[in-house]
């Protein structure tokens, strides 16, 4: 088994060879600022410019739709903020979800600072948003409904192509954080009448640092971060040539890859949901069955802690990440497996794995494998587990 | 994020179980919160803790410092017991980062219910021991949920 088994491409991923490559020459031969006027800058320039086409054509913009910036937590911050400034004047509403990633209901809390009212649905055990919910939300002063393409921790694949419907129907703008979806599974902008789309390089094998913010032609809001002219006006500072060209590479093989990636990482991430659920007595899966990306398992294994889970499975040479209240600095467990309506203490007990396309099936067997015996080990120890077993006894 | 003490005590961690008929035992925490520690102890009858044995629900931190605190209690008389602190266990563990200090607080709430527990069965009043705060009632229901 190699050293290290990375199940943690949710929280960042690899940087492709092919990708640092294409990104190489931007830094010690192109190095040119693409906004100068002499013809030296004319590479760095036009790399950006196939980068943006890149990325539009795979989600169906136009490229003068797409805005790069630093990553998905600016197209975030960005997009609800100047929303909320550029039609204050038509209402002060805005809907979003309780399992939207911190950069929208942070963002969103900030928003109810400043007078604006916000709406977060509830979804339901699988994670989904219920429409009839959306739909009872939206009033003549919404503004905006922001719900992302697919859930960071559980991974459920929202219904995107509905709620756009609904929003166009009502004439309300809409937004989705697709920072986990994006390259992954398709997305296409017109057809769901999506009108604005957070992606970010590093989830999809780009580099870290590059985002993009997609605003369908028409939509008015402003710009965000001043200072020069960059991206028609709209987001001021030198453009991250290296960084963008990484990223219209990642997308490129993204979306060239994506229908055999996605049956590979599927096959695997079933045989891993299969064994666990099988082989591990009082275990869950979070999330919906099918309608989830196919990198993404996230469990729950009763009667244990998360942080204990994945310290000793970083022993084992595993990365794993948790929902446990330990492994976000607060008391508080996971707020997508509160909102899917687990109980705080089975909450504590989330591990999230996610799977790329160099995982192997032996370094799944093999995290099976650990995970069982780590899982033993800890219940042995828990006096949630005693408790448990006196009574079943009784 | 954690000392090599505290990564000994995860791994290895010592006294790791329960005691049948225990002079006392205590269980404090919060499945709420992430955090329960059970405390077994076997005190003999010139108040000597002979055995101290632990259950622990939680993070690295949790289990590490209930490790930490049975074995400084082991050995000791009841009164040498209410000493052993928070900061004592902390110490003990050459540190702990700032957001996991709660869990030394609980091994030291965990030494408490147990004496206490032994207090109470044995009708006798421990000097400088006041009730612990106990907080694990709300985890019964919640936790037999079906899956």
């Amino acid at each position: 088994m190699s050293q290290l088994i990375y199940l943690d491409n949710a929280a960042t991923t690899q940087v492709y060879p092919e990708v640092l490559d294409a990104m190489v020459p931007y830094f010690t031969e192109y190095y040119g600022n693409p906004s100068a006027i002499y013809t030296f800058a004319g590479n760095a320039k036009k790399a950006v410019d196939e980068a943006r086409n890149i990325l539009a054509e795979g989600i169906h913009a136009k490229p003068e739709e797409i805005y790069f910036t630093g990553g998905g937590s600016e197209s975030d911050n960005w997009v609800l903020k100047a929303t909320a400034e550029a039609y204050e004047s038509k209402g002060k509403h805005i809907i979003t979800t309780k399992i939207e990633h911190h950069a929208i209901l942070h963002t969103a809390e900030y928003l109810e600072k400043k007078g604006f009212e916000v709406t977060y649905l509830d979804v339901d055990e699988n994670g989904l948003v219920r429409l009839e919910d959306l739909k009872a939300a939206i009033r003549p002063d919404t503004i905006l409904i922001s719900v992302m393409a697919a859930n960071n921790e559980i991974g459920t694949i929202e219904p995107l192509a509905e709620i756009g419907a609904i929003a166009k129907e009502k004439g309300i703008l809409f937004h989705t954080d697709a920072v986990q979806a994006f390259g992954h599974i398709p997305i296409d902008v017109d057809a769901m009448n999506i009108d604005m789309l957070s992606a970010s390089g590093h989830k999809v094998n780009g580099p870290k640092g590059i985002g993009l913010l997609y605003i369908r032609k028409g939509v008015k809001i402003r710009s965000f971060v001043h200072g020069g002219a960059q991206e028609r006006q709209r987001r001021a500072g030198t453009h991250n040539v290296p960084g963008i060209v990484g990223f219209g590479k990642a997308a490129q093989l993204a979306f060239e890859n994506m229908e055999k990636r996605s049956k590979y990482e599927t096959e695997l991430r079933d045989h891993l949901i299969e064994r666990v659920l099988a082989e591990i007595p009082y275990s869950r899966l979070n999330g919906d069955r099918t309608k989830r990306l196919p990198n993404n398992a996230n469990f729950c294994f009763r009667f244990i802690e998360g942080e204990s889970m994945l310290i000793l499975l970083d022993q084992n040479g595993i990365c794993g990440s948790s929902g446990s209240a330990c492994t976000s600095g607060s008391l508080d467990p996971s707020h997508v497996l509160l909102a899917i309506g687990l109980p705080h203490e089975i909450a504590h007990g989330s591990l999230r794995l996610t799977l790329s396309d160099k995982t192997t099936r032996e370094e799944i067997d093999y995290t099976v494998d650990k995970l069982k015996t780590i899982i033993e080990r800890l219940r042995s120890m828990s006096p949630l587990y005693e408790d448990f077993v006196k009574k079943q006894n009784q | 994020m954690y000392s090599e003490k505290v990564m000994d005590h995860f791994n290895n961690p010592r006294n790791v179980g329960e005691i049948d008929n225990p002079s006392g035992v205590g269980t404090v925490g919060n499945a709420k919160c992430g955090d329960i520690m059970r405390m077994y102890l076997d005190i003999d009858d010139n108040g000597i803790i002979q055995e101290a044995k632990f259950k622990t629900f939680g993070c690295g931190a949790a289990v590490a410092t209930s490790s930490m605190a049975t074995e400084l209690v082991k050995g000791k008389t009841v009164q040498e017991a209410l000493q052993v602190t928070n900061k004592a266990v902390m110490e003990a563990l050459d540190g702990l980062p700032p957001v996991k200090v709660h869990c030394s607080l609980l091994a030291e709430e965990a030494i408490h219910a147990a004496l206490w527990d032994y207090a109470e069965k044995h009708n006798i009043k421990i000097e400088g021991l006041e009730k612990p705060v106990t907080d694990i009632g709300e985890k019964e229901e919640a936790v037999e949920e079906e899956y």
